[in-house]
């Protein structure tokens, strides 16, 4: 225990991210994620790394295009109007091959709405966000140890398969405080070969680009980049299953949505009632296989989301019918209760 | 401990100072008659002294910060009436700075009449079990940086080290070492310890002053 310390979610996303071996960070402040700058602003130097606040998002994320381009392990973060104005150099990044970290910590929208947490950017994280044919990984933490963990998984994850990676946290998740062990799971960054790190007149100069006006090339750049994400489909999903065994009903819910489920799971089991959790942690790819799975025992599914209803279609698109899929849901910046994850258990969420 | 006209608490941010605030202006009102409570946080908008208003409104402490706190806007403005603090002498005050430097150059506008009444103690909030003050060392450095954007030099030193739910009697008394060494090194006093109330039982009988906090847990 003496070796933990007390951090917010941000500050463990920022120092993970030091200890993963990220020396530039890019970005521009905003509530309720500002504390990852605000720590990279005092530890980046210490560290001969660079903290630089651009001017604004759009500068930030094409700083981090321009830092991946040259093998660099780099990160920018923002909550979610944000993320919106980064989704061009997101999309950028995906079409030229490019590894980096983006924290999303997000808000309530839609707009510049407030600054209570919300997970209603779960569309613009899984589907794509930006432009044109692309995935990122995108990984959900439930709780401050994992922002720590899964940031530095993210970019083990980025640089094996050269693509951008999506930390979703929310704002309770950045906000607050629990202990962490340091002790994380570094591995060396492997070897990038591609990056324009100058040529010394040995080799042929390396390109990075998302330009490809030949049709054909370019379509076949997309069938390849999409193998690529089939192969990510069949060996990243992270999920946790919590008394799935002999549910009935069946919550599946991520990151602070998952926290409250569980506790709701409790209370329930505790009265008997044969309810169970899954909490993708991978939000892409999604664990479809599990869910379609359970949902060969289970009569229904509960998507709790702090949002309209986001996850709860793919939720279903996993179910393919074999099952009841309701919603339990807040939205604007509100966290659901767990007893009203208890009540939507007992006497079932909307349709 | 005895209390000065005014007691500022300044600190890295996340080090404990609005939970302290609370605590410290409940157990003034016990043995003061006016007491006040004031929030000059610039830069957080979560985790407000504003969240025991209804406590203090009990308890009969005046609360002042700014309408803004708890509304959600990210608006650092401070209210005109947190000069009363400075220019109303017959209450007794506790003030709840910003974390860090940033939070600190708030208390700046307020220094001049505070030094001028001297009647006050500043006193530099201390976890070190948060990542950037893990030593004296790097504890001294964040009070430099407070001082400098505050305007007001410390006067003593509160150890809050704890890691939050697993914070144990050993978690503290592991920290007692480093309290001491930025003791030494800054030439303040340890005001306090403060502990979470069930562990004082524990630790009573090992450490001199230890303040018993009652936890702030209203999310809202």
């Amino acid at each position: 225990m003496a070796d933990k310390v007390l951090m917010k979610g941000n500050e463990a996303i920022a120092e993970a991210a030091i200890l993963a071996g990220c020396k530039h960070y890019f970005g521009y402040p905003i509530t309720p994620q500002t504390e990852i700058a605000a720590y990279m602003a005092k530890r980046m130097p210490k560290i001969g790394g660079t903290f630089l606040q651009a001017e604004s998002e759009i500068a930030a994320i094409n700083m981090v295009y321009g830092a991946a381009s040259a093998g660099m392990r780099v990160m920018t973060s923002s909550s979610s109007p944000g993320v919106s104005l980064k989704s061009e150099g997101i999309s950028y990044m995906a079409g030229s091959d490019l590894p980096g970290l983006i924290v999303n910590v997000q808000r309530g929208g839609p707009g510049l709405g407030g600054i209570q947490p919300s997970q209603s950017d779960y569309f613009q994280a899984t589907k794509g966000g930006g432009h044109g044919d692309y995935h990122l990984i995108v990984i959900a933490p439930d709780s401050v140890q994992e922002m720590a963990d899964y940031t530095v998984k993210a970019f083990d994850l980025a640089d094996k398969y050269r693509m951008p990676v999506m930390i979703l946290a929310d704002g309770t998740m950045g906000q607050m405080m629990e202990p962490v062990s340091l002790d994380l799971d570094i591995k060396p960054a492997p070897e990038k070969p591609w990056a324009t790190t100058g040529t010394n007149c040995e080799r042929k100069h390396n390109i990075i680009n998302s330009l490809s006006l030949v049709p054909e090339e370019l379509e076949k750049l997309n069938f390849e980049r999409y193998e690529k994400y089939a192969h990510i489909q069949e060996t990243e999903v992270m999920y946790e299953e919590y008394m799935t065994e002999d549910a009935e009903t069946i919550i599946v819910a991520f990151g602070i949505a998952a926290r409250v489920s569980k506790n709701a799971v409790a209370a329930a089991r505790k009265e008997g009632i044969k309810v169970g959790l899954i909490r993708p942690i991978t939000l892409w790819p999604f664990p479809t296989e599990v869910i379609s799975k359970a949902a060969d025992k289970a009569k229904r599914f509960i998507s709790v989301e702090l949002s309209m209803g986001q996850m709860i279609e793919d939720v279903k698109l996993a179910v393919n019918g074999k099952a009841k899929v309701e919603l339990c849901n807040r939205a604007g910046g509100m966290i659901p209760s767990p007893e009203q994850v208890l009540e939507a258990i007992k006497n079932g969420g909307a349709e | 401990m005895e209390f000065r006209r005014i007691t500022l608490l300044a600190g890295h941010y996340g080090s404990g100072k609005t939970n302290i605030s609370v605590n410290l202006a409940m157990y003034l009102k016990t043995i003061k008659e006016k007491v006040a409570v004031a929030d000059l946080d610039i830069v957080n908008p979560y985790f407000r002294t504003k969240d025991s208003i209804e406590d203090f409104e009990k308890a009969g402490i005046r609360f002042i910060g700014s309408e803004y706190a708890n509304s959600n806007l990210d608006i650092p403005a401070l209210p005109q009436e947190l000069y009363s603090i400075t220019d109303d002498t017959s209450y007794y005050a506790v003030m709840d700075i910003g974390g860090d430097d940033r939070g600190a150059l708030a208390l700046g506008r307020y220094a001049p009449a505070i030094i001028s009444e001297n009647n006050y103690d500043m006193l530099f909030v201390a976890n070190f079990f948060r990542p950037l003050t893990r030593d004296a060392d790097s504890a001294i450095e964040v009070m430099k940086e407070i001082e400098y954007a505050g305007g007001i030099p410390f006067t003593g030193i509160i150890n809050n080290s704890n890691l939050g739910d697993e914070t144990d009697a050993d978690a503290v008394l592991s920290t007692l070492n480093k309290a001491k060494e930025l003791s030494d090194k800054s030439g303040l006093p340890i005001k306090l310890t403060t502990v979470n109330r069930p562990l004082v039982p524990q630790l009573n009988n090992k450490i001199p002053n230890i303040f018993g906090l009652d936890l702030q847990n209203k999310i809202r």
